[in-house]
């Protein structure tokens, strides 16, 4: 066979497979998964909130099961749904902040990872915000890490929708700018 | 359950049925001499070109007087067919100052049924199912907090949309006594087929009966098995979602719990209700009703056991 044949059979299959690429990535975004069968979950206090430690900073383990919510619309759906009905709203409102913190602005004082989240949901904070483990099933919590996250405009924009439920003020989903989380210490 | 548009067992199922009678039968016999005139003007001889000319005038006469009396039977027909519409419309619309009132909310993918009454400790709140007294109007108001569904009990009205932001209203006056099925006519979502409304029309005495004992606080648990249960449940997931009148359990997202054990079904129409349903439900909702917002509740087969005890008790 000629070699720029060849050249042209190779590049017609790269184009192909990264074609099949963005397909694939297109599926998971769509996916609806009702049960749980993402990656398993790490054991939790593996999450570190800060970074004011002796020694060199330790980083956040990230974790697999984080990625695999925030990439889902589905997940992201679900997640702005549970966080009306379990009354985040009471503390955050909409995510402006009113007794609680604002979960919209790039201030995070545990952390703004999804990881990071979802342990302060488990785990509850200081000064007010419960702890959920054992009463939201750990699926809908990263469903709700998943949605804060997209709050900030830190979830993939590809995952947040182009609309909110119910009647908002707030731009879309895929509109909100990306605020680059940042930890209280590192702000400082 | 009977299920049909055809069976009316309530004053306005019976006015749309009569319409529909009255508009089928007529125009079955129409269509059929329609198709015999078509059949006989197809098969006849056209008179031959040579034949005496007055034939073919003769019949241009005849056909002069059997348009005028078609059109006249048209306007007639139609007509009737008016006057018939409009005298069942009225039937449908009318209201009774004392009719009961009943307030049936669409959710995703359940019904809420609540009992207004003035005083707030008779009110009365339920899920996927909805009792009526025989003989007496209800006046059902509907309304949607979600998206766009649709009340239809064939047996008692015709189809009635449940809007987000708008209050809208059905009568029933059912004449039968008996249990009935209602569904939801607006797609709506992954469940829009899981969301029955199953119905009961009983006697006065029976629906009085009924009502005081949804009024009634959830029955204590009865077993070791039924208190742990409770404690599972007050202080598991399932609390987050579930109210159950005179516990902890008081949220509002899914069905009130309180008398769940005296329901036909469970997960609107998904299960029948019975124990071992019941486990399974809990054990995996998603495998019964994908899409469902009901979680699995993760509980270990001895929690699942006991909360299961616990639900069994609440008549």
């Amino acid at each position: 066979m000629c070699s720029p044949c060849r050249r042209i059979e190779r590049r017609a299959g790269f184009a192909l497979a990264a074609l099949l690429a963005l397909a694939a990535v297109g599926c998971e975004r769509e996916r609806r998964e009702y049960a749980s069968k993402g990656p398993p979950t790490t054991p939790p206090g593996a999450v570190r909130v800060g970074t004011l430690q002796p020694g060199t900073p330790l980083p956040t383990p990230s974790e697999p099961r984080g990625r695999h919510f925030e990439g889902n619309a589905y997940h992201v759906n679900q997640g702005q749904q549970l966080y009306k009905w379990f009354n985040c709203t009471g503390c955050h409102a909409n995510g402006g902040g009113a007794i609680g913190p604002a979960l919209m602005d790039a201030q995070w004082r545990y952390g703004g990872s999804i990881e990071q989240i979802h342990a302060s949901i488990m785990q509850g904070r200081p000064n007010g915000m419960p702890s959920f483990a054992g009463k939201i099933p750990d699926d809908q919590v990263w469903q709700i890490a998943a949605y804060v996250r997209t709050m900030s405009g830190n979830a993939p924009k590809y995952v947040a929708g182009g609309g909110r439920q119910g009647m908002a003020v707030a731009p879309p989903l895929s509109r909100v700018p990306r605020l680059k989380p940042k930890t209280t210490e590192s702000s400082q | 359950m009977t299920h049909h548009v055809l069976a009316p067992a309530a004053d306005q199922a019976e006015a749309i049925a009569t319409v529909w009678q009255g508009l089928f039968w007529p125009n079955l016999v129409i269509y059929l001499a329609m198709l015999a005139a078509l059949a006989w003007a197809l098969w006849r001889r056209r008179p031959a070109a040579d034949e005496a000319p007055g034939l073919r005038a003769k019949h241009t006469h005849h056909w002069g007087l059997a348009l005028l009396g078609w059109t006249v039977f048209i306007a007639a027909t139609l007509t009737a067919y008016t006057a018939l519409s409009f005298v069942q419309d009225r039937r449908l619309l009318a209201r009774e100052p004392d009719a009961l009132r009943v307030r049936v909310t669409g959710e995703q993918w359940w019904w809420q049924v609540e009992y207004p009454d003035s005083d707030p400790s008779r009110q009365v709140t339920t899920a996927n199912e909805l009792h009526l007294p025989v003989g007496r109007m209800a006046r059902i108001e509907l309304q949607s907090d979600n998206v766009i569904h649709s009340l239809w009990i064939p047996a008692l009205n015709g189809k009635q949309d449940l809007i987000p932001g708008r209050r809208t209203e059905m009568a029933v006056t059912p004449r039968a006594t008996g249990h009935y099925r209602g569904e939801c006519a607006e797609f709506c979502g992954l469940q829009h087929a899981h969301m029955v409304l199953p119905v009961t029309v009983e006697s006065p005495a029976a629906f009085a009966a009924w009502l005081d004992a949804q009024r009634a606080q959830a029955a204590p648990p009865a077993s070791p098995s039924a208190t742990r249960g409770k404690q599972v449940f007050e202080s598991g997931p399932c609390a987050l979602c579930h109210a159950i009148s005179g516990t902890d359990a008081g949220s509002h997202a899914g069905p009130d719990l309180t008398h769940l054990a005296s329901r036909p079904t469970l997960g609107a129409g998904a299960l029948p209700n019975d124990r071992a349903h019941l486990l399974a439900w809990l054990a995996d909702p998603q495998a019964h009703k994908p899409g469902t917002n009901m979680p699995d509740p993760k509980l270990s087969p001895a929690q699942l056991t006991d909360v299961v005890a616990y639900l069994e008790g609440l008549r």
